[in-house]
């Protein structure tokens, strides 16, 4: 009998932080809703500084405007590029699905024409910076296995591999997710010979209408020393965005939100 | 003297743009934050040899400078956009400056959305090919080598598009239809099927436009519906053929004939790709019986497409397009003297390469068009380089090749050329 009590205390105190820290599961859905799904809809100015391994830089400025159809499901985003002056009014639209690929289409205003883009590979380079698509869009949890590796005062540390490794170009990465607004605020992707190469920061986190909002990241490339920082400003939460604005209607005429 | 003007306008251009931002501002923002206005240009060197002259045309087929301005703003709940191309031309000698866009748009109603004035107009699946796209290119510039942007023409036109719930529907009327600036000799050489040889400057055709208001009116629609990432459209245009298909036989000017175009078009993503098919019945207005030889006969014309990822920005097209000439044996029946057959079916296949390299900044691309029934073919290599944020730098080659001189490509063998050009993008 003191023997049986002696296992359970031990087994409820080794159990313990087990206990206290939610499901991964619970950690992977939070996190993902946190850093892609705040509000019902949201736009933001984007300012990108792109430094190559050679200390050259390049500049972008455009504005994203997100409407989300269900929380951790289907979403739409409407970017509307500004600067450099050759892409001046260029805007690439992505209606994001869980279930197939997404639709994704590029407006050339010079030429009036609204192309549909082949290309399905998310890991590549968004408008020549180190950011890619996946990392302004999110990449679908359940393109991963996850799992809690560390718990820190203030991080769960998610270390994730992926289902189908073919398709990426990393071996797995590990993510620093905060406690308290479950926001992602580190990532770090291992390429496949075990190396860590690509590093993803939040440097910046403030509330912004009750949304902790990331308003400053990079992206460095370990390999090279390239990087790329984002600043984003004019933030604004559920704004009433309308779903047509997605449309090609739009794409033909920014709407004022966008300019 | 113009010409001097021209570089001194971009010379101010320059310097305006360049001059001390004030609070970290620049024109552009100040332009935008204090009054509204959207102010943009580019200045623009080109230059481009013939590799082999063998007919009465010049060495360059390019040689200019441009500069284009573009202005936009909002008045009341309106839009107005100008933009505008200050050409100083060395091969034409001469100094232009055009209008490429110079219109207004507005929202009548919650569902509509009007654009009037010069515009740019295109539809369709189509790249680089037109089915149901009847609005004036600028063919010339294309085999030039200059920028994409100037094959698709201007048009003077009143577009109207209403979004139901269901479908949209653009209506587009253009009073005076445009034709598209085709090759006459002036710098290109091409077919001539009126003198039986390849026509240059000592041997131009002249056309005759259309200019009639209202007489010579345009019309064209398109019912467009898209669920679930497939995109279905119906087409109609009602106008002219937009390169010059008849012939009038009293002054031998070449002229725009009458031409109504039915189709309809599907794109959708394929197989990992995106993958389009389009057709359209061309209705030869002027010669329904297809017994006129001045006039081009009625034809279907089909085209598929599909496009692909190859590799990490690198994507891959492939289209297959015919155009098949209805009433063949009328046709053939009442050829003039001595013109050459064209064939009842011409078949074309077109490839495009494109890959991004050095971050996104180096541009190599390839497109290719090739007639196994021409025996004749049309390829464009292209790179592109982005040096800065501002200036690009891009070099390429037109090269026509043939059996024959009378097929679509194989006439333009003699304009085979290679181009470089440099742009400061403000």
């Amino acid at each position: 009998m003191k023997h049986a009590l002696l296992t359970l205390l031990l087994a409820l105190t080794t159990a313990a932080p087990a206990l206290a820290a939610p499901a991964v599961d619970e950690i992977v859905h939070k996190a993902n809703l946190a850093a892609y799904y705040a509000g019902d809809d949201g736009k933001a100015q984007v300012d990108m500084v792109i430094t190559d391994s050679q200390g050259r830089t390049r500049k972008r400025q455009f504005t994203i405007l997100r409407k989300d159809i269900e929380d951790g499901g289907r979403q739409l985003f409407y970017v509307y590029f500004k600067r450099p002056s050759d892409v001046r009014k260029m805007v690439f639209m992505v209606h994001k699905h869980i279930d197939r690929d997404d639709d994704r289409w590029l407006y050339l205003p010079a030429l009036s024409l609204v192309k549909r883009i082949a290309a399905t590979d998310k890991r590549t380079s968004f408008v020549g910076s180190h950011f890619f698509y996946e990392d302004v869009s999110g990449r679908s949890p359940e393109a991963d296995k996850h799992e809690l590796v560390e718990e820190t005062d203030k991080f769960y540390v998610l270390e994730n591999t992926p289902k189908d490794p073919d398709s990426v170009e990393f071996s797995s990465y590990k993510v620093w997710i905060d406690k308290t607004t479950f926001m992602p605020v580190k990532a770090e992707y291992i390429d496949k010979q075990g190396k860590p190469y690509r590093r993803v920061e939040a440097l910046e986190v403030k509330k912004i209408d009750g949304f902790p909002t990331v308003t400053k990241s990079k992206v460095t490339d370990l390999a090279d020393g390239g990087s790329t920082i984002s600043v984003f400003s004019k933030i604004k939460y559920n704004i009433g965005l309308s779903e047509k604005i997605f449309t090609e209607r739009y794409l033909h005429r920014p709407p004022r939100e966008a300019r | 003297m113009t010409r001097h003007l021209t570089a001194a306008a971009a010379a101010a251009l320059l310097l305006v743009a360049s001059a001390p931002p004030g609070h970290g501002r620049d024109l552009r923002d100040a332009l935008y934050d204090d009054y509204g206005v959207d102010f943009a240009f580019f200045v623009e060197g080109r230059a481009g040899l013939r590799l082999d002259r063998d007919l009465d045309e010049r060495d360059a087929t390019v040689g200019e400078t441009r500069c284009q301005v573009e202005l936009g703003g909002d008045a009341g709940a309106a839009r107005i956009n100008l933009k505008a191309d200050f050409l100083a031309d060395g091969v034409e000698e001469k100094v232009t400056a055009a209008l490429r866009e110079a219109n207004i748009s507005f929202s009548p109603h919650d569902i509509v959305d009007v654009k009037a004035g010069r515009q740019v107009l295109t539809w369709g699946t189509g790249d680089l090919l037109f089915v149901n796209d009847l609005f004036p290119k600028d063919w010339e510039s294309f085999f030039i080598g200059r920028e994409d942007e100037y094959l698709k023409a201007p048009s003077d036109a009143l577009k109207t598009s209403v979004y139901f719930p269901f479908a949209d529907l653009d209506l587009v009327y253009v009073p005076v239809a445009g034709t598209s600036t085709y090759v006459d000799g002036s710098r290109l050489s091409f077919w001539n099927g009126l003198a039986g040889t390849l026509g240059d400057r000592s041997n131009r055709v002249h056309d005759r436009d259309r200019v009639s208001f209202g007489t010579d009116a345009e019309y064209a629609a398109r019912l467009a519906h898209a669920f679930d990432g497939v995109e279905a459209a119906l087409y109609y245009h009602n106008g002219f053929w937009k390169t010059p298909e008849g012939i009038d036989p009293a002054t031998r000017d070449l002229v725009y004939p009458r031409l109504s175009v039915y189709g309809a078009s599907l794109r959708a993503p394929l197989l990992g790709g995106i993958g389009s098919i389009e057709a359209g019945y061309y209705d030869s207005r002027q010669d329904r019986s297809g017994t006129d030889p001045y006039t081009r006969n009625s034809e279907w014309r089909f085209l598929a497409g599909f496009e692909h990822e190859l590799g990490a920005d690198f994507t891959g097209g492939l289209q297959y397009y015919l155009e098949w000439k209805q009433d063949y044996d009328e046709y053939e029946a009442n050829l003039m003297p001595g013109a050459k057959a064209a064939d009842e079916y011409r078949h074309l296949l077109t490839l495009r390469l494109t890959k991004l390299l050095l971050n996104q900044n180096l541009t190599l691309s390839f497109f290719g068009y090739y007639s196994p029934s021409d025996h004749d073919a049309y390829f464009r290599p292209r790179a592109s380089y982005k040096i800065t944020d501002n200036w690009t730098v891009d070099a390429g080659a037109n090269l026509f090749t043939g059996d024959d001189d009378h097929t679509f490509w194989g006439q333009f063998e003699d304009n085979t050329n290679v181009y470089a050009g440099l742009r400061w993008n403000y």
